[in-house]
């Protein structure tokens, strides 16, 4: 089963997903941060793969995909620093990324790469659906990787039932129209959320873009199963000298030291 | 006389149909790669484009204001000078006269009129040299539309004066400081507004670029080019078919309508010419067909620089408006079939041509078309061949570079007139 598979199954509420950009704040940071994330009680990681024209992200993600690529961060590090990350990391691992930089790796050895290295699933925001069920859909069917596709409130139903049946793991919702890190009136996004909801899809629902605290992360726990927060994760890492402890501290701030990360914290 | 003309291997090679298909595709190149944030105002153009445009009231006023506002047919001029210097009748399509000085403005009267008819009451657009920016702030003016230009902080510096008239024309001009602060990501923060700002917000993409239906919508806007060449050729020369057919790329709109009605006629050779910048292999070049390989780039697959790992790399020329890491869809599919032949001038030998033809025939070309006019030299003609360049802009905004560049013998020329 796949481990993204198996979370929703034991954990179906509050699960949360953290997105962090390989090779930052240093080059070899990233199984740094992916250990910390997991220690302090992350469900899920998304690790970014950075490109030099993310278009879809705010500036301080955009930054720090640019600190890493100047700092020597390409595609085939990352698959090598993440290599025996197997050993201690139990949770699913996503690579979240832009589809140029994995079209020059090959989808096909970037896929097996996925599976060789224990990849769960695969965020591409410029690959869509269609090109997708053309193209891909296949290739990643014989890999077992997950594809996760994403949905804004202007998605209409058909297309989100479409996105339903072509996604593998969860469905994302993105928040209004916006790009990584915009803050947004949260309370106005809760009624895409239960309308989403309320379709009786067959996937859980994940939301990112904006969240940023724990007040967020519990009030949108509310209408669906889990949360993504990436921006205020990499503020937060860009500001310290210890980005383990940084990370410790900023996931307790999230889940409050009241609130274990369920059956799985350590 | 049909079957017997050159470029045989052109009419041997596999049929592509010139327009895009369904998804968007010339070929193997195009499509819509665009993160869902972005699928209903892209989905929205795509449905509505072709009946917008084919409407016979949008006709009707799009062809009032070429005439009256940017002064269309812009002359085809033959250049007698220039032809008894490369041996054949070269004729220069005039579109450095259209208002604003350059072939831009047909993309952006053609596109304010579609965003008003798609109820959009907010425009933004990119720029790198300012001509696209200025086109499109001149168009928001007319229809006082609210109008937000994209442009890197580097261009901007480099390109005080059109910042300044786009001012002028009550746009406002947002400097970008993300990446190389250049064209690209100027572009990707236009994108990024149009993702922010999905319902009342019209993109006006200025080249044959983007997501599908951009390449195809700009095309046919810059398509008046040849279709106005046509009449003019058959009217000067009894045929409407030239030879050759030479215009510079950068991301390729001007060449796109200068090649446009001649696409599906294998007689007439087209050329398009890139920027080699200080050479084509040295490091510093926007050469797009000889150092690109199939990626994507602003939502279109296409050909593109890029490093192995597939990071978009920046390019360079002198002149700004041919410095785009890729060329449109329909020029990679020309480019991959064979049917046009793309070729590369670099900065010295631009600023050479631009010399030459205004001592040759008093116009001062932009910097753009310089490179077209570059590889006259380059091209084999029979003395009785039609030759048509596009000359797609005036050399107003390039003086200083001009300037700055002047060879010794025109400094010389012009200071002592008299002396022998």
């Amino acid at each position: 089963m796949n481990r993204i598979d198996q979370l929703f199954c034991e954990k179906d509420q509050r699960v949360l997903s953290v997105y962090f950009t390989a090779g930052y704040p240093r080059l070899n940071d990233t199984f740094l941060v992916l250990e910390g994330l997991q220690e302090s009680g992350a469900d899920l990681v998304e690790v970014g793969i950075p490109f030099s024209d993310p278009i879809a992200d705010g500036p301080v993600i955009q930054e720090s995909g640019s600190r890493a690529l100047s700092q020597g961060m390409t595609l085939e590090l990352l698959f090598s620093q993440l290599r025996d990350c197997r050993r201690s990391i139990r949770i699913p691992i996503l690579l979240m990324g832009y589809l140029n930089p994995v079209l020059q790796y090959g989808m096909e050895p970037f896929l097996r790469r996925c599976v060789e290295t224990g990849i769960d699933g695969v965020i591409l925001p410029d690959l869509p659906l269609e090109e997708y069920e053309i193209q891909y859909r296949k290739l990643f069917q014989d890999q077992g990787i997950y594809l996760v596709f994403m949905i804004t409130p202007e998605t209409s139903p058909e297309r989100i039932r479409a996105m339903d049946r072509a996604t593998g793991g969860f469905l994302y919702l993105v928040s209004s129209s916006s790009t990584t890190g915009k803050e947004k009136d949260l309370g106005r996004q809760f009624s895409y959320f239960d309308r989403v909801a309320r379709m009786g899809l067959s996937h859980p629902l994940v939301a990112g873009f904006g969240i940023r605290n724990q007040k967020d992360f519990r009030e949108a726990c509310k209408h669906i199963q889990g949360v993504v927060i990436g921006t205020a994760f990499i503020e937060a890492l860009s500001g310290s000298e210890d980005p383990r402890q940084a990370t410790a501290d900023f996931i307790s701030g999230i889940l409050g030291p009241s609130t274990p990360a369920g059956s799985k914290s350590k | 006389m049909e079957n017997e003309q050159p470029y045989q291997e052109i009419s041997q090679a596999p049929r592509l149909d010139w327009q895009v298909n369904g998804r968007g595709y010339y070929g193997d190149f195009g499509g819509a790669f665009i993160p869902e944030m972005l699928h209903p105002n892209v989905e929205e153009l795509r449905n509505r484009y072709r009946s917008i445009l084919e409407d016979s009231g949008f006709q009707e006023e799009f062809a009032g204001l070429l005439r009256d506002y940017v002064g269309r047919p812009s002359p085809l001029y033959e250049a007698r000078r220039l032809s008894e210097k490369y041996g054949a009748r070269i004729f220069l399509k005039r579109e450095d006269l259209n208002h604003t000085g350059a072939h831009k403005i047909n993309n952006t009267v053609g596109q304010i009129l579609l965003a008003r008819r798609l109820g959009k009451t907010r425009i933004i657009a990119e720029t790198g040299a300012g001509q696209h920016g200025v086109a499109t702030a001149t168009v928001c003016a007319l229809m006082n539309m609210e109008c937000v230009v994209y442009m890197g902080a580097v261009d901007m510096a480099r390109q005080a004066p059109n910042v300044a008239r786009m001012e002028m024309l009550g746009a406002k001009v947002v400097p970008v400081q993300s990446g190389s602060r250049t064209l690209k990501d100027a572009t990707n923060e236009a994108i990024r507004d149009w993702i922010n700002h999905p319902l009342d917000t019209h993109y006006i993409i200025g080249s044959v670029v983007g997501p599908h239906p951009y390449p195809d919508l700009v095309a046919r806007f810059q398509s008046v080019i040849s279709r106005e060449i046509r009449n003019q050729l058959e009217e000067r020369t009894g045929q409407p078919n030239p030879d050759w057919l030479v215009a510079c790329v950068g991301g390729g709109s001007n060449a796109a309508g200068t090649f446009y009605h001649y696409l599906d006629i294998p007689s007439v050779k087209l050329v398009g010419v890139e920027a080699a910048g200080k050479g084509i292999h040295s490091g510093a070049s926007a050469a797009s067909t000889v150092l690109g390989r199939p990626g994507i780039i602003h939502g279109s697959r296409t050909l593109l620089m890029q490093t192995p790992d597939g990071q978009i790399t920046e390019p360079y020329s002198i002149s700004a408006g041919l410095d785009y890491p890729g060329i449109g869809p329909l020029h990679a599919a020309l480019f991959q079939s064979g049917r046009a032949t793309y070729l590369q001038a670099t900065d010295a030998e631009a600023l050479e041509a631009a010399f030459e033809l205004t001592r040759l025939e008093g116009i001062i070309p932009a910097l753009e078309p310089a490179h077209a006019l570059a590889k006259l030299k380059s091209l084999s003609f029979h003395p009785d061949e039609v030759v048509v360049v596009c000359l797609s802009g005036r050399g107003d905004k390039d003086l200083e570079t001009y300037i700055r560049n002047l060879p010794e013998k025109l400094k010389t020329e012009s200071k002592s007139p008299g002396k022998p």
